[in-house]
């Protein structure tokens, strides 16, 4: 009993140290999988020693201080070799310097840490687990039951991107101003990733799903404060904040999804609403051209503001839209539009927007390119063709759930 | 999970509620530490219940209120912290450190009810 609650308080103290022991120790030996290896060590050591002699008062220090003991011996075991190859081989590459342990800021090395595991040489599976696992403190068994997948397809994926990280000799560094732009969209991807996982669970789901949207608001706002003058980072805050604050209100009690525009709004978070305006404020005060999460975050931003779905900002929202297509362009995008566009003109001029669109090849297997069009179908009166489009729609959706609903309005459409 | 971390000070010794710089200092580290980690969602601290303060108690249905200060009560609520956690352990390490900044103190760490808590079963 006492020494479950020593390993859950062992836990605890991991998920808050683990990012600065990985980092700080990454910092000695220049390498982020022998660093995470090591902080897995102290790790170790202490489930052993912790039960005996109680917790540490300052467990960071001491975690840092057995990994730093390890990361030691083995620059000096990697030199003993060295040498030992230098004195065989005898061609002299000489002076390469010794590593040295000059005690740079954390921060420094928490950054270095986040480019690092997000380099663009790892698949995103792979910076994902890299990511949760270094920066987030999660163990491969929790990682493997957010993203329902085997745990040792977790394992695999993190050796794996070790593996890449060492033969692309990818530095322990924060990127030059030249490569930051590539290398940041990156790490975003990686952080929008994870939330959007987390987000798409359902009831009944297991915890550690949903605690995936927890863990990226984590690490966005960890990185917020990382890098405080990029304008992307808070926007992608800003958007998670917002979309996270409907979280009560998106699914009903059996667990069907509730439509934006359906959802009880009390429900919606308000401190996190505010924690999103704040942060979208910061980085539209930040940047000039807003990039696509910002973008993104003021569409959600519209939606926060509406006290009732009838006060939304539609005009803006369309105007947004339009913003996010020239930044991004995607048919998906234009769909959105054509929606906001339709709420914002009416019907006809979504319509007329949509039906320039079904020639695309991207929306061809689309399920919601057809239920839109029935939507404004309906509205203009035209219940035959809206029938025909959802009863597409439903022969195209994956979703078991979402497939009842629209056959269902595909029978209501023609009945009422 | 949320938690709300609630610091109750005693409210007859004034000088608690007039912070030296080096404590607004440590609590600024603390308040910065808490923020960077992504832990810290809001908090405020209070003024003591002789600086506008009031109590509305309601019994049987009806209604009194009473100004502050309450003198009943030695240890008040002083402010509080709303912070995400993945666990109590990792919330009473927060609260831990928050409690290191002062030398009398109690903290209560609350886990906040979520949707799931209050909700019928389906």
């Amino acid at each position: 009993m006492a020494e479950a609650a020593t390993h859950r308080a062992v836990e605890a103290v991991w998920r808050i140290e683990a990012a600065r022991v990985v980092a700080g120790l990454a910092g000695v030996v220049r390498d982020i999988g022998v660093a995470e290896e090591l902080a897995q060590d102290a790790l170790v050591a202490a489930l052993e020693q912790w039960p005996e002699t109680g917790v540490p008062r300052n467990p960071g220090a001491w975690l840092m201080a057995v990994g730093k003991r390890r990361a030691i011996d083995l620059v000096r075991r990697r030199q003993r070799l060295e040498r030992r190859i230098e004195e065989i081989g005898r061609d002299l590459h000489d002076q390469e310097p010794a590593p040295e342990f000059v005690e740079d800021p954390i921060e420094d090395d928490l950054l270095r840490l986040v480019f690092t595991a997000c380099h663009p040489v790892v698949p995103p599976h792979g910076r994902v687990a890299l990511t949760l696992r270094m920066l987030g403190g999660l163990t491969t068994t929790e990682i493997a039951r957010a993203f329902l997948v085997p745990e040792s397809t977790v394992a695999q994926r993190i050796v794996r991107a070790k593996r890449t990280l060492a033969q692309a000799r990818v530095p322990f560094e924060v990127p030059g101003p030249g490569e930051r732009p590539e290398r940041l969209a990156s790490v975003l991807e990686v952080i929008y990733l994870v939330f959007n996982e987390g987000y798409s669970a359902t009831q009944g789901d297991d915890w550690m799903r949903p605690a995936l949207c927890e863990e990226a608001l984590r690490l966005g706002r960890v990185l917020a404060g990382l890098v405080p003058d990029e304008p992307e980072v808070h926007g992608l805050v800003a958007l998670m904040e917002i979309q996270a604050s409907r979280s009560a209100a998106r699914t009903g009690p059996s667990g069907e999804p509730i439509l934006l525009l359906d959802q009880d709004r009390s429900r919606w978070d308000r401190l996190l609403i505010r924690r999103g305006l704040a942060a979208l404020e910061r980085a539209e005060t930040l940047g000039d051209e807003p990039g696509p999460y910002t973008v993104q975050a003021a569409i959600a931003a519209c939606h926060a503001r509406a006290l009732r779905p009838e006060d939304t900002d539609w005009a803006r929202i369309a105007g947004l839209y339009g913003v996010l297509a020239e930044r991004s362009p995607s048919p998906v995008v234009e769909l959105n539009r054509a929606v906001a566009v339709s709420m914002a003109e009416g019907p006809a001029v979504g319509l007329a927007l949509v039906d320039g669109l079904t020639d695309e090849p991207a929306l061809r297997e689309y399920h919601l390119l057809p239920s839109v069009r029935g939507d404004l179908l309906v509205k203009l009166g035209r219940r035959e063709e809206a029938r025909a489009e959802f009863e597409r729609a439903a022969s195209l959706t994956r979703n078991e759930r979402e497939r009842t609903l629209l056959m269902e309005r595909a029978r209501a459409v023609t009945e009422s | 999970m949320r938690f709300m971390l609630m610091h109750k000070l005693d409210e007859s010794r004034p000088e608690l509620f007039r912070p030296t710089p080096e404590f607004m200092a440590a609590m600024g580290r603390f308040m910065q530490e808490a923020t960077e980690a992504g832990v810290l969602l809001t908090g405020e601290g209070l003024r003591p219940t002789s600086e506008g303060a009031a109590r509305i108690t309601v019994s049987d249905g009806k209604q009194t209120v009473t100004d502050g200060p309450f003198t009943e009560t030695k240890e008040l609520i002083a402010g509080f912290a709303l912070i995400q956690a993945a666990s109590l352990e990792e919330a009473v390490k927060w609260g831990r450190r928050f409690a290191e900044l002062f030398d009398d103190v109690e903290v209560d760490v609350r886990r906040v009810a979520e949707m799931a808590d209050v909700a019928p079963p389906a």
